[in-house]
Parts: structure tokens; sequence; C-alpha cells
């Protein structure tokens, strides 16, 4: 999409440039989704199976070698599964290692034990340990992370929600997740047209005071909007039968090539638990 | 008002809709209606926007009350107690069945598979059964291709049959049709039209709600005049069509100004006529 708008440009072009943005992001999963990739392949439930067996001995070991080599291990997935390295670079690792890096900083300066350094000019001093445990602190986060990017964009919402189902998450959570992600767009549309509407009515900047009001405004209009929705929703799902009980009709079979998969997922696991005791 | 047909004249009506009125708080939506909707009729309610079509509607599917009157269905007061009692209840939405005007409030799954399968699963058919329908659906609504879409990527055109195989997948004796061709392009709209018309003969009543008279005769033997939540006038869609006087005090008649050649501008209305 080609409308977005530099920052600083005003409250409403700033506003209807993050629905694109948010629109973009979501077109962007969906195609990946749909490409010819290894993970793409996958059955769902063995993806999040698999997945989530990755993640455990990841979050559990106590060593770089096998966080590294999961971390190795989500790359080569992402780059079987035609996933961008830009996207991963932008979206994921640098995101995660600014807000984790945060919450890691202080780590070295604080945790006791082996001085192996002094910050020029403030003249704090920093450990070796304090150093290990902020770099297993973020090395985790960014492998944990990139697979579950890796879950998302190489797998339809749906099928995810519906994949949730092997552990055991209620139908009527997974329909009612499901519903929301559907209304969620329209909703984002309906939003993006107001502000569009109104910018192309406006000259000028509009006022601190002036922004907050058209923002409670519009917020007052999508909330009456969304219930009116939500009523005649629930009426259209009345008039199909709804009698407060959900049910869900899952087409996708497990073929014997996710059958092999589930066992190499489940294989990596166990040897990476086994490594990083 | 009464769309019985004449041969069928001693067949309980389906729908027999006596003194109701409808409120919207201060606003009356229907005001004392009186109609009668024979089985294997096909039936358009005609009215401008507001004039309380689709509120009927919702009250023939059994989702609003009237204020005032009754209602009932194949010789039977349709309650909201009666709808409340799971046997009645599925038994009546799997023998009516609800299009609504905008499709975006019928499309609530993930999917068009979910969508579709929506009906038939709280039905409790067997998921055999539901599959083999789905796909048989899907193919006369010439939608098989989106089967795994999600609504939000559907054109208006695409989502309207979606909404419609979402209720024949039921297969329904009695469609209830909220203004199934508004906002569509000529081709979705020629899509629609071309069920309604094939579905003459299959002996499937049909109320439509439209506003749109070229289409009238094609997909209605009885037409019902809606203004103000009265039935002002009722007939065949030919009488009802060449009463001009009528669909002018009904706001019907679509009329605008015109520029002609020699430059004189008057406005004229437009009535669609068909040629034998």
């Amino acid at each position: 999409m080609a409308n977005r708008i530099p920052r600083g440009r005003g409250f409403l072009e700033r506003t209807t440039a993050s629905f694109v943005d948010a629109l973009e992001h979501t077109f962007y999963a969906e195609e990946t989704a749909g490409a010819d990739g290894l993970l793409q392949r996958i059955h769902p439930r063995v993806k999040l199976l698999g997945i989530l067996a990755l993640i455990v001995p990841a979050a559990a070991a106590r060593s770089f070698k096998v966080i590294g080599s999961l971390f190795i291990l989500a790359v080569l997935l992402a780059a079987l599964s035609q996933v961008s390295f830009g996207v991963l670079l932008k979206r994921v690792w640098i995101a995660v290692l600014l807000f984790t890096g945060v919450i890691a900083f202080p780590a070295p300066f604080v945790t006791e034990g082996r001085v192996i350094g002094r910050l020029p000019w403030l003249g704090w001093t920093f450990t070796s340990q304090g150093l290990v445990s902020a770099g297993y602190l973020v090395l985790r986060v960014e492998t944990a992370t990139t697979l579950c990017v890796l879950l998302v964009l190489t797998t339809p919402w749906i099928n995810v929600l519906k994949a949730l189902r092997v552990l055991r998450v209620p139908v009527v959570m997974v329909t009612i997740l499901g519903m929301t992600y559907r209304y969620v767009f329209l909703m984002l549309e309906t939003a993006h047209d107001m502000f569009e509407s109104r910018r192309s009515r406006m000259v000028g900047e509009l006022t601190g005071s002036e922004r907050r009001r058209v923002a409670a405004a519009s917020a007052g209009v999508l909330m009456s909007k969304t219930f009116d929705l939500s009523s005649d929703v629930y009426l259209a799902m009345q008039s199909r039968g709804f009698r407060g009980e959900v049910y869900l009709l899952d087409e996708s079979r497990m073929q014997r090539f996710d059958w092999i998969i589930l066992a190499g997922f489940t294989l990596v696991s166990a040897t990476a638990f086994w490594w990083g005791r | 008002m009464n769309s019985t047909n004449p041969s069928n004249a001693k067949q309980t009506p389906v729908y027999e809709v006596c003194d109701v009125t409808y409120r919207y708080r201060q606003v009356t939506a229907l005001d004392h209606l009186y109609l009668t909707v024979g089985a294997g009729r096909r039936v358009a309610l005609l009215g401008a926007n507001g004039s309380g079509k689709s509120t009927l509607l919702r009250i023939l599917n059994g989702l609003s009350f009237p204020d005032k009157g009754m209602v009932n269905f194949c010789g039977e007061p349709l309650t909201e107690e009666k709808l409340q009692d799971d046997g009645f209840g599925l038994d009546f939405h799997c023998r009516v069945g609800l299009v609504f005007q905008n499709p975006d409030v019928q499309l609530f799954s993930a999917t068009v598979f979910d969508e579709v399968a929506f009906g038939p699963l709280q039905l409790r058919w067997p998921h055999a059964k539901i599959r083999q329908s789905i796909s048989e659906i899907l193919e006369m609504m010439e939608i098989a291709h989106l089967k795994e879409r999600s609504p939000h990527h559907l054109s208006m055109g695409e989502k309207k049959r979606v909404a419609l195989a979402s209720v024949l997948v039921l297969d329904p004796e009695i469609l209830l049709l909220d203004e199934p061709t508004a906002a569509l392009d000529p081709k979705s709209e020629s899509h629609i039209i071309d069920f309604l018309v094939q579905s003459k003969g299959r002996g499937k009543t049909i109320v439509t709600t439209t506003h749109d008279l070229g289409i009238l005769e094609d997909i209605a033997d009885d037409t019902f005049v809606f203004q103000g939540g009265r039935i002002v006038a009722g007939g065949p869609p030919s009488e009802i069509l060449s009463n001009v006087a009528l669909l002018k005090e009904t706001s019907l008649l679509h009329s605008h100004l015109h520029i002609h050649k020699s430059g004189e501008v008057h406005t004229h209305p437009h009535l669609h006529q068909h040629k034998e």
C-alpha cells in the first residue's frame, strides 16, 4: 500500500497510516502463509506442537550452544519457508533486542561475580556472570519469538486457532477468537474510512484539544457501530439455529509426512533438553 | 393482504400476519399489518428505505416479536416461548432461512467453509453429510474456489453469494431475502436474480424485500407495497408496476433531471418495461 505517511504530519494522517500498516502486516502474514515452503506444508497441529517442543528447551537450556543451535534451526526453517530475513530482522530481532535489552541492561551491573570491566565516565563495573545472564535472556527471547513468529507467518490464523484444540482449548474460545479476528478487519476498515473522510474535509493542523475531541468522538461512533453489529451478528447466528453451543468441523487430516515431521521435532526437542541440562 | 395461490387455496398458509405492530422505541416500524403468504409462492415486499420490510422479515424469522398482534407459522402461533424449545426452534430454523441485507452481519466465521458449515453443525448433522452438502452448495453458487478464503477478502458480490449459500445449505422450505441485490455489481446481481428465477417451480416459498422495480416481475408472483409500516397495495407485479401513481406516492419510482439534445432539462420517472 502506497499511502504511508511520515511521522509528524498530523494526528489524522498518522492514525490513518497506522490502520493501513496494521492491514499491511496482516496481508503480508496471509501471503507468507500461502507460500510454498516447508512449514506451510506441515499440518498446523504438528507445527504448533513442534514449535512448542522447540521453545521449551530454548527457555530451559543453560548452554549458549544449545540455545544458539535452536536459533540457527529457526533461521533455517525461516529460509526453507520463504519467510523474509528482512521482515524477521525488522519486526522480530531488532524489536526483541531493544525490548529485552532494556530489561536485561541492568543485569551485568547488578549481578555479583568476577568484574571484567568498567564503563567509561560512569565508572560502573560489570561482571561476567551478569553478561552471561543478560545474554541468556536476550538469546532465549530471540529464539522463542522467532519460532512463534514462524508459526504465525506460515499458518493461516484460523488454522492456528483450530490447532489450539489439540491443547484442549475450548471450542467456544476458538470460535470467539475466530470471530474477533474476522471482525477486527471490518472495524479497522470502518475506522480507516471514518478518519479518511474526516481528513478529506480538513485543511490545516488540529490543535491538541481538537485531536482529543476527534479521537473521543471516533471511538464513540465506532463503539456504537460495534454494539449494533454485535447484536445483528447474534441474530444472524440465531437465525441459523445457534442455541448457545458452538461446534467446529475441522477438515484437515494429518498425513504420514506430518507424523514424520512430528517425530523429527520430538527428537530435536529431546536432544536439546539432554544437551542443555 | 393475501398471496395464497388459488390452486392451493385450501392449503394452510405458511405465514399469517395478523394486526402486527412493532416499534423501535418511539418509531413505529410496523403498524397494524396484515399479510398472508401462501406455500410455494414467491412474494416481493416492495417499499422505500425505512418502510418496515426488514423488520417484518426478522419477525417472520422469529428473531423479533411483535408488540401487538400475532404471526402464525403453518397454522401455529410463532411465539418466543415456542422458539425457545429446542425441538421446535431447531426445526423452525431448518425450515426457514433468512439472508440478511448486510452480508458482513451474516458472515461471522473465519472462512467461507466454516461459514457454510455453521448452520448444519448447529443442527447436529453428521459430519459426512455436512461435507457433502457444503461441497454441493459451493459448486451450485460457483464459489467453491473461495472455500478457504476469509470473508474480509471477498467482494460484495462474493459475500452475498456466500451468505446465500450459508442459508441454502440447510435446504430451507422458506427463504427470506432482505434486499438480495442491493449494492451489487451487474454480474453479481444477475447471478442472484438467476437463482431466484430458477427457484420458481421448486416449491420453495420465497419472500424478498426490494425496492428494485426492474427485477420485480422476474423474482415474484405476488407483490406487496409498504409505506410507513403498512401494506398499501398488493397484487401481481405487472399490476403494481402499471400503477405509476402508487409507485410515485410510495417513493419507489426513480426520477431525475435529464438534459435532452435540444437543451431542454426536465424530470420524468423511469420504469423498467418488459417487452413480450
